[in-house]
């Protein structure tokens, strides 16, 4: 059964209420601050949420205005996911003794901060069953210091620490496989999404809060400063993801996979990637090579899921 | 009435009296990672959890940083708190001790104090702690055993007290006192369950009042922040007799700041930390009988500072040797040295005084190395200066 078919079947299901409220200082366009509203349209109940250092940390927080309606913790970049494992057990422990009660907990990261920095404290939150969601924001890059690559950022794309130079044109490694690493940790539940597509991502959302023990979900997040294209395109280009094939959209339940939406006649990635600065000189003869490899890439990794899907497990 | 409450005499290493003081006060969440020579705090404690004796959330942590910020999560959910750590460990804690005291988090962590790396040593000395004295924290030093299970039983009343709120460190020697089997007294569970009664921490994640932590301040509020942090700092000499007024009344025994001993009419006064105490005295015991007026003073409580009370037993004698078990390399010496002659300087007090570092990497002092010390500082005294301002005591020559 699809995630959508369970919780918020139309966006009229969704409810009106905001947890997330305006009057943050996200840029015109962000795409953080769209999965951040969407996702507290799926809290089921009071939830503490636990920021990592970033974007939305940063812009949500500026003493002394505040854009959570929620418990809202911040202790640093690298230990989200440790935060929001002492908080469950907290909250767990204090039900059992009557001194408090069982509530949701959602860790909410940016790549930098679950790709490289947090990496470790994921891990380990993940290993250790905690009941707890947590959310990547993957804006591929560390936006907040002004663009420098991440371990998320794809090949070619240029940063501020991978620049189109003379010899070297972007980011010469690969995207790292988040998704696998978190699921070779064996959590119940796991699943990537899109802010193009609003009902797929808060029903996930829901969906793993109603899951006991670690949930996980990456979520792309364009940003109009670091892909370089201008704010009203946010959405187009989150959709072009989708629908390129760049960024497939499926879920994981106790490691059996499914793909949410099918793309059965992708877009060439090429629409994609022109939509943005970022990757401009890919389409230079010199990296011509650059671009193959991208495109060979995310075929690649398409037909992998296709496959997983068909035997049922994730590799 | 003290002495008609029934003695309970246990023998216990200092890690394991610390973990059956963690037990008492009847912790919440338990997060630590095992390192040399705390390992036996958490393997006590877990095993408590696990036979049913303690109510806790045990959790083993992939890193001293994570265990520190599971602490601090669990803190701001109204967990009572507590971690243990040493060397590595609390260095590799550093950026989050920081936090733990800015945020407000009442956590108790014993820190067995050993040296840092490189080269590697498993062994006692203080330049763990050190490096972490200028964290906000509340760090406290026990001389023996007996003082490892005290400190920690008020460290909890200490960090919880409404108008102080902050992190407390209970520090005891690495191997020394972490694995030294001593007798000492304890509480009953019902007398600790009186003595740190549950409380509620007034700021905990609350969802009928949802609160903010964390948030980030700009120029224009980031001083205020800090400066509230140097102000409750302050308070806590007297929340820390507070709490040890209560503690003396049950159990009989009485701390304060510092431990003076024989300082009333010495001439020469000796000032360390942790359990080289025990041996100071015992040694100047030996010269007081040979007339030789000496007096040795430890810190019970070594942050924040305890500036007046320093002044108070130093005020009268005419030489002072500092026992550093850390150095600040490339500073004007040692850290407690340091914060002597800050202290000194501060009330015009012109003493002759000198640093005496000793004792890295658990290199032992033993009697014969602290009777030449103190032969060392008689005569100096005669002469009229140190010929030397900074000492490493006990290092082979070549």
């Amino acid at each position: 059964m699809a995630a959508q078919e369970k919780y918020f079947k139309t966006i009229k299901d969704v409810p009106l209420e905001d947890y997330f409220t305006p009057g943050h200082r996200l840029c015109a366009g962000c795409g953080p601050s769209l999965a951040m509203k969407l996702a507290m349209k799926a809290v089921r109940m009071p939830t503490a949420i636990v920021n990592a250092t970033g974007c939305v940390e940063v812009s949500t927080s500026m003493f002394p205005y505040v854009s959570w309606k929620l418990p809202w913790i911040h202790v640093a970049f690298e230990n989200t996911a440790a935060v929001a494992s002492g908080i469950t057990e907290a909250f767990r422990i204090l039900e059992k003794k009557g001194r408090g009660s069982m509530h949701d907990v959602i860790a909410i990261a940016g790549d930098g901060g679950t790709f490289d920095i947090g990496l470790q404290a994921l891990s380990g939150a993940l290993e250790r069953r905690h009941k707890m969601l947590y959310i990547c924001y993957d804006n591929e890059a560390y936006m907040n210091t002004g663009i420098q690559r991440s371990g998320a950022t794809p090949m070619g794309a240029a940063t501020t620490t991978s620049p189109v130079g003379k010899v070297i044109s972007g980011k010469q490694e690969r995207k790292k496989d988040l998704i696998g690493i978190v699921v070779a940790h064996k959590v119940p539940y796991a699943a990537t999404a899109s802010i193009s597509h609003p009902l797929d991502f808060i029903n996930k959302v829901r969906k793993a809060l109603e899951i006991e023990g670690p949930t996980f979900i990456h979520v792309l997040t364009p940003c109009t400063l670091g892909w370089r294209y201008p704010p009203s395109q946010t959405i187009k280009i989150s959709r072009l993801a989708v629908e390129t094939r760049y960024f497939p959209i499926f879920e994981l339940e106790y490691g059996k996979l499914k793909i949410n939406i099918k793309v059965s006649k992708p877009r060439p990635l090429e629409e994609f990637l022109e939509a943005q600065g970022r990757f401009k000189h890919l389409f230079e003869p010199a990296n011509k090579d650059v671009l193959e490899n991208l495109k060979m890439q995310v075929e690649e990794n398409w037909n992998r899921l296709l496959k997983l899907e068909e035997i049922g497990l994730y590799a | 009435m003290s002495e008609l409450r029934p003695l309970r005499k246990m023998a216990l290493t200092g890690d394991e009296a610390v973990a059956y003081a963690a037990k008492q006060a009847d912790v919440d969440v338990v997060a630590a990672y095992p390192i040399t020579p705390q390992t036996i705090i958490v393997e006590r404690l877990s095993r408590y959890v696990a036979d049913g004796e303690l109510n806790a959330a045990f959790i083993q942590a992939e890193s001293e940083h994570s265990a520190l910020s599971i602490c601090i999560g669990a803190a701001l959910a109204g967990a009572r708190t507590f971690t243990s750590t040493a060397s590595q460990g609390l260095a590799l804690m550093h950026e989050v001790l920081h936090i733990a005291s800015s945020m407000r988090t009442p956590i108790v962590m014993a820190i067995a104090n050993r040296a840092l790396n490189s080269p590697l040593n498993i062994h006692c000395d203080h330049s763990d702690v050190m490096n972490a004295r200028d964290t906000g924290w509340i760090h406290l030093f026990a001389n023996n055993v007996q003082q490892a299970y005290d400190l920690t039983l008020m460290a909890f009343k200490i960090a919880e007290d409404p108008d102080l709120l902050l992190p407390v460190s209970v520090n005891m020697d690495g191997f020394i006192l972490t694995h030294s089997v001593e007798p000492l007294e304890i509480l009953s569970d019902e007398e600790v369950r009186q003595y740190i009664p549950h409380i509620p921490y007034p700021y905990r994640i609350d969802f009928d009042r949802p609160l903010a932590y964390g948030v980030m301040a700009l120029p224009d509020t980031y001083m205020e922040f800090r400066k509230q942090l140097f102000e409750v700092t302050r308070k806590a000499p007297q929340v820390f007799r507070k709490a040890s007024n209560i503690f003396s009344a049950i159990s009989g025994r009485s701390y304060d700041l510092l431990t003076p001993y024989f300082v009333e009419d010495a001439d020469v006064i000796v000032i360390a930390l942790g359990s080289t105490i025990e041996t100071l005295r015992y040694a100047a015991r030996r010269f007081r009988e040979r007339r030789l007026k000496i007096g040795v003073v430890g810190l019970t409580m070594y942050r924040p500072f305890p500036e007046k009370e320093i002044v108070d037993v130093l005020e009268n004698a005419r030489c002072i040797a500092v026992l550093d078990r850390a150095y600040s390399y490339g500073g004007v010496g040692g850290p407690l040295y340091t914060d002597i002659l800050s202290t000194l300087y501060k009330n015009q007090i012109g003493v002759m005084i000198a640093d005496f570092v000793y004792g890295l990497g658990g290199r032992d002092l033993k009697l014969t190395d602290i009777e030449q010390l103190f032969n060392k500082l008689f005569k100096s005294l005669e002469v009229g200066r140190f010929d030397q301002d900074i000492y490493w005591w006990g290092v082979k020559d070549d």
